[in-house]
């Protein structure tokens, strides 16, 4: 099992890793974008989106989904932060997780557009990769994690 | 000017930190140099030709006293004691230490500066009229909105990983003087027929490898909608923007390609879901924004008084004279004038300032001009409030520190980027071109009577030094490991923008300024009384220019 980053704490993933080749992924198994689609009981499921994958296409099931994967490929392309500002701005409330080749010094970004579990590529130094969730106390904008921007706080 | 509160300085204590973290990590081995990259630029770093180069934002221009003597002293300890002001009015350190650049930022945060997206494929310093809150033809200060987008683009979570850079100008007076239509995103303050502001959006504007002149995307936006209309058109570039070609990844290339009213109808539906959102600006704020941009306490001055001491100045120094008609221009309150201190002294980098030039002039805006100062995209500096009357004074301290060369908006008042003598993307050197333009266009007689000209030189298709929208414009270009230059001519960056068009195959640097004279030879032959460069250019085309640049020696 693999270490990963979820709610601020380490933890070992029980999920299985996508496996494109499988006709019928397991209930505890990450679907791609296509298999996901050809689920025929959405309910628990897991699924990852790739850049290039937007996030309308899961829309209709969102509540039924429990995991949603969204992969950084390189971590130089910030399509991922849109998306998963977009699927909890349309409600998505399950783990939303970024994978892939994001690095230590985005996860306060990652965090504030929605994730809340982070598997990174290399998983020895995570406790290290913590300490980057606390980077910063305050903020100007409104996102996930602070819903009002700092106008409609300041004192 | 806007002043920090606890929340403010807390970011940008809190980015210093981080920084610092990131650049011990980045020494110990930690993080990889592709890693970096990403992390140094949006700091600002580069690591350059020479020495790295550090980007300090200077928001829409506007400094005061204090932070001028920061940026005297920083320059001083961290590097060789001058800064270089760049097209988008920052300040830039040539030849910081990389293991220093922590504590430059945090010396810079004392005085409530930082180099937070000065470079980067994020959102970049805010940029505006140089003129804002004195102009006579203003219609409404635009620096409380530029502070507003400061805030809200500053460490955004969602836009710090674009396909590309991304740059936003706000215009609040009747002339344009901060070149919206050649940014990502143009806006402009204008008023609708019961005399209500609001704001004129723009998208798709550039220069670069592709030059673009923005294409209205909303005529009209209630101002309270500003940032959740940006967050729209950000958000739509952001997953759409091409990713695959970086000289294909600004959002004019997606604009153009979607065609404009197909780009508006996404951002629209984007913005459906945002709208009326917690990002919607509150009375409050734009109130809180605005109350940082009050008028000075200006005196009640007589117009005609103040006007006829000056004309008696004037009158008893010709040099001063001429110095008041080229370098000052009509402030909105009786008895002010808004003064321009050129940085285009021939022999100096265009946009080079000193240490002691700095501190002079935090001392001057002091005592002349409320304490603040400004940066120009055009490179240069500005004191904004300064009596008439105490004019002729200023100016004996000015030209006493090089600072008050007359030939602001002239020939010789060339926008310039550092070139290949310092910058790594760079194809050809261009701060030599500079100078031997201003050296050989030494008689100010004869640049007066060519009246305002702009001439813009970049060392590269980057387009640093904004050649496209130069009068005259000079790009260098590499030609099998030779510097060669390109001339364009015809490009404007007022709101009649237009694209500088190519001249023909490019020249050898020597021959670059004879080239020139030989354009502005044509101009002053086929000019028609009081017409200038531009007008004549779009009167009789490029062929008589061509014609004769390309002439042999007889």
């Amino acid at each position: 099992m693999r270490r990963l980053i979820k709610h601020g704490s380490i933890i070992d993933d029980a999920w299985k890793q996508i496996d494109s080749n499988c006709l019928a992924p397991a209930h505890d198994q990450i679907c791609s974008l296509e298999q996901w689609q050809n689920l025929a009981d959405k309910t628990g499921s897991a699924v990852q989106l790739e850049p290039g994958q937007e996030p309308a296409s899961l829309y209709a099931a969102l509540e039924k989904i429990e995991l949603l994967v969204i992969n950084f490929p390189v971590f130089t392309d910030g399509r991922g932060f849109s998306y998963a500002r977009d699927v909890r701005e349309h409600g998505y409330q399950g783990e939303l997780r970024a994978s892939g080749h994001f690095i230590r010094d985005q996860l306060t970004y990652l965090q504030r557009c929605g994730f809340d579990s982070f598997q990174m590529a290399d998983d020895a130094y995570l406790e290290q990769a913590l300490t980057s969730l606390r980077d910063f106390t305050e903020h100007y904008q409104a996102a996930i994690d602070e819903p009002l921007p700092l106008f409609r706080r300041r004192s | 000017m806007y002043v920090y509160d606890q929340h403010d300085q807390t970011i940008i204590d809190e980015r210093v930190a981080q920084f610092r973290d990131q650049t011990a990590r980045f020494m110990a081995g930690e993080i990889s140099d592709g890693e970096f990259l990403p992390l140094r630029l949006q700091n600002g770093l580069y690591l350059q030709r020479l020495a790295p180069m550090l980007r300090i934002a200077v928001p829409y221009g506007l400094m005061n006293s204090s932070q001028l003597r920061k940026l005297a002293s920083i320059s001083r300890t961290y590097d060789k004691g001058y800064v270089h002001i760049s097209t988008r009015q920052n300040v830039q350190l040539n030849w910081p230490l990389l293991e220093e650049v922590p504590d430059i930022l945090a010396e810079l945060a004392t005085v409530q500066m930082h180099a937070i997206q000065t470079s980067g494929n994020c959102i970049r310093n805010t940029t505006t009229d140089q003129f804002a809150g004195v102009a006579s033809d203003e219609l409404e200060d635009p620096r409380p909105y530029c502070e507003i987008i400061r805030q809200w683009s500053t460490l955004h979570p969602e836009f710090a990983f674009l396909p590309r850079k991304f740059k936003i100008a706000v215009c609040g007076s009747t002339q344009d003087r901060a070149a919206i239509h050649y940014h990502d995103i143009g806006i402009e303050l204008v008023a609708n027929e019961s005399g209500e502001i609001g704001l004129k959006i723009l998208v798709g504007g550039g220069l670069g490898r592709t030059p673009a002149i923005g294409s209205v995307i909303c005529e009209w936006l209630d101002k309270q909608h500003l940032l959740t209309y940006l967050e729209a058109i950000l958000r739509v570039y952001n997953q759409h923007g091409r990713r695959d070609n970086k000289y294909k990844a600004r959002i004019k290339i997606l604009v153009k390609a979607m065609g404009i009213d197909a780009f508006r109808e996404m951002v629209e539906k984007q913005w459906s879901a945002l709208k009326d959102g917690p990002s919607t600006l509150t009375e409050k704020e734009i109130t809180r924004a605005r109350s940082f941009f009050r008028d000075p306490s200006y005196l009640t001055l007589d117009r005609a008084k103040a006007m006829s001491d000056l004309e008696h100045d004037c009158a008893r120094d010709p040099i001063f004279a001429n110095w008041v008609t080229r370098n000052t221009q009509e402030h909105r309150v009786p008895g002010y004038r808004i003064v321009t201190l050129s940085l285009k002294a021939t022999g100096f980098a265009p946009g080079d300032i000193t240490a002691e030039q700095l501190e002079l002039l935090a001392e001057l805006s002091d005592y002349y001009s409320f304490g603040e100062i400004r940066s120009t995209h055009q490179q240069n500096m500005v004191l904004g409030d300064v009596q008439a009357s105490a004019l002729y004074t200023l100016w004996q301290r000015l030209q006493a520190a090089g600072l008050a060369t007359p030939n602001i908006g002239y020939l010789t008042d060339i926008i310039c980027c550092p070139g290949g003598d310092y910058c790594s993307l760079a194809n050809a050197k261009s701060l030599p071109i500079a100078e031997a333009i201003q050296t050989r266009f030494d008689n100010l007689d004869y640049v007066y009577d060519l009246g305002p000209l702009e001439l813009n030189i970049s060392g590269c298709m980057n387009a640093c030094g904004h050649h496209h929208v130069g009068q005259i414009g000079i790009l260098g270009v590499d030609k099998k490991g030779q510097e060669f230059y390109q001339i364009c001519l015809g490009g404007s960056q007022a709101k009649d923008a237009s694209v500088g068009k190519i001249l023909g195959p490019s020249f050898k640097q020597k021959d670059v300024p004879e080239v020139i004279d030989r354009i502005l030879f044509t101009y002053v032959t086929l000019r028609q009384e009081d017409e200038n460069f531009l007008d004549t250019y779009r009167r009789v085309g490029i062929h008589p220019f061509k014609e004769r640049a390309y002439a042999q020696a007889d």
